[in-house]
């Protein structure tokens, strides 16, 4: 899986950066990552580990949900972004798909994924022709262009929430947790989508997960938070055989199976946490 | 028995016998279900795009019409006067972004409410400071809207229809055809609706909540200037034209605050029962003067069996 070679050059650099929202609740305390460009990054991590906000830290979406950047900076080819509203980092080709999707559900699906084109300029000839584009890599959403996308299931909300990105010609989607709520067999479908995505159209891609097992299949480098910190990173294949991210996050142990008693040894060993 | 027989019977026996008259009342309720068509279509645009419910549109009304009026006072001629009042409309609507709606992003609707109440004090002082509070006349004859009528013999009947009333319902049904067409088959229209389907995904795709916002409620503002208009040449402008966006009111409940096809059929429904219900049974059982209560209370029966309105959006949930 690790053929398609992302480059030395880093598309995205986040430097120790602090979240707080409310002006009270510290949820990132110093998350340092780059994303180098034309690879699939993935940021790994449990439930409220920081992910998501590290996220829409990037896409600065965390504004209307009452949260801030207090500290660290965010550098996106060489300009600070932090600052900037998320259409322009959407006109700069940075662009978020949300958890759980977030289709427009009144909207028919291609109505949706006209809204992804909402920020270009280059005239209707260039969006159809992405419209096409988009209908290649999900075959399933040209057959349901008509529908009401709050009708539609849920991996084709994922599929439609993907390719909506996809439609403001970025060169950096920010997609997060991609497998949520779908059966394994479309996870790996949607995940094979990405990677020919990320092949055929040079997109970078920065992807939060809690399904460890795939993404770190599919990615080429890996990030795992915990309680809003960096606690380990590396080439997804040296993650993948790192013991203890095999005994935490893939569920698979070299001594064979613990019983309950020993899951504070379990936490003692986790020597990332310092 | 005899109660029956006028509620049941008589009215309809009264329809069928002069069915000229049946036809005029019929006419004078499309003209008022327009207006209320319109001025709800403008609460659905700000409701569907803000989640805010918009109590300031009733004093836009009257303030659109109020700066009309005035500016023609002055000496600007009409039809120049109608584009500075639309400039005037658009500064309002940027201004209201800026100093309410932008800093009160995310908080809950509630407030968002409570604001447009405090827009609505605000828009009366300024209106009274400005133009002051005696009633004026609208600009009817200068604007060239015809003034003279039309009579019709159907069924060998009288029908009298108003020049300024069809004169209405053309510009009205234009309007919403127009605004209709905006929605569904342009980007900043579509962008309106994705809005109000979910407010971080617009983010997220780069649509900006300002642009959209001052662009909805500049919509509103036109929609307040020819409903001011329309009403004013019938009534007069003062601060009483308010009322005629309450009316609007009854029509949201049964329409659904997120349908514009609700608002569209429910203002033509209004209108024309309750005129209805006031000339065949309001008149002869009830002393008349039921317009005034007519549409709520009939908001109040349909809400009872659906509570979404007739065209409330269903809400789509999967399982």
């Amino acid at each position: 899986m690790l053929d398609a070679a992302p480059t030395e050059e880093s598309l995205l650099e986040v430097n120790n950066i602090e979240v707080i929202y409310n002006h009270v609740i510290l949820v990132l305390k110093g998350v340092s990552l780059s994303v180098p460009k034309g690879g699939i990054t993935a940021l790994l991590g449990g439930n409220g580990a920081g992910k998501t906000t590290t996220l829409k830290a990037i896409s600065n979406l965390l504004h209307s949900e009452r949260g801030e950047v207090t500290k660290g900076s965010i550098v996106y080819k060489g300009e600070r972004v932090q600052d900037l509203e998320p259409a322009a980092l959407v006109k700069r080709g940075v662009i978020q798909v949300m958890e759980g999707r977030h289709c427009f559900e009144h909207l028919t699906v291609e109505e949706n994924l006209m809204t992804g084109a909402y920020t270009r300029s280059d005239g209707k000839a260039a969006v159809e022709r992405d419209l096409e584009m988009v209908y290649d890599y999900f075959p399933r959403l040209k057959e349901r262009r008509k529908s009401q996308a709050g009708y539609t299931s849920g991996g084709e909300q994922q599929m439609c929430a993907i390719g909506r990105a996809l439609m403001s010609r970025p060169d950096t989607i920010l997609l997060d947790e991609p497998s949520m709520g779908l059966a394994p067999q479309l996870v790996e479908q949607i995940f094979e989508i990405v990677k020919a995505v990320n092949e055929g159209e040079g997109v970078s891609f920065l992807l939060a997960e809690q399904n460890t097992n795939v993404a770190l299949r599919y990615a080429h480098r890996g990030y795992i938070l915990e309680n809003g910190r960096v606690v380990m990173d590396g080439p997804a294949q040296e993650l993948r055989e790192n013991p203890d991210v095999k005994e935490f996050y893939l569920g698979m142990s070299d001594e064979g199976r613990k019983s309950f008693r020993d899951v504070r040894s379990y936490r003692r060993r986790k020597r990332w946490l310092a | 028995m005899a109660i029956l027989n006028e509620i049941f019977i008589t009215p309809f026996v009264d329809m069928a016998e002069a069915p000229d008259f049946l036809m005029q009342v019929l006419w004078e309720g499309l003209v008022s279900g327009v207006l209320y068509a319109l001025i709800a279509l403008g609460f659905v645009l700000i409701y569907r795009s803000s989640r805010i419910f918009n109590f300031a549109q009733g004093i836009m009304v009257v303030f659109a019409a109020l700066t009309l009026v005035g500016l023609h006072a002055m000496g600007v001629p009409a039809w120049i006067s109608v584009a500075l009042t639309l400039a005037v409309m658009f500064v309002l609507a940027v201004s209201i972004e800026r100093v309410v709606l932008r800093p009160l992003v995310g908080q809950p609707d509630i407030i968002l409410f409570m604001a447009t109440i405090g827009i609505t004090l605000f828009l009366i002082g300024l209106g009274e400071i400005i133009f002051g509070g005696e009633n004026k006349v609208m600009i009817t004859e200068e604007l060239g809207i015809p003034t003279g009528d039309t009579v019709l013999e159907p069924f060998g009947g009288l029908l009298i229809l108003q020049h300024l009333d069809i004169t209405v319902v053309v510009v009205a049904t234009v309007l919403v055809v127009g605004l209709l067409a905006f929605l569904n088959y342009t980007r900043m229209g579509r962008a309106i609706r994705a809005l109000g389907d979910d407010h971080q995904a617009a983010l997220s795709v780069g649509i900006s909540l300002q642009t959209i916002w001052v662009l909805v409620w500049f919509i509103a503002g036109i929609i307040a200037l020819v409903t001011g208009i329309a009403w004013g040449a019938r009534a007069g402008v003062s601060f009483a034209l308010e009322v005629i966006a309450y009316k609007a009111l009854p029509v949201l409940m049964l329409g659904g605050l997120e349908s514009i096809t609700g608002a569209i059929v429910g203002g033509l429904m209004i209108g024309m029962l309750e005129k209805l219900f006031e000339i065949y049974w309001g008149q002869p059982l009830l002393g008349g003067n039921t317009e005034t209560w007519f549409a709520f209370v009939l908001a109040l029966v349909v809400l009872l069996f659906r509570p979404q309105g007739l065209f409330g959006e269903r809400i789509i949930e999967r399982v």
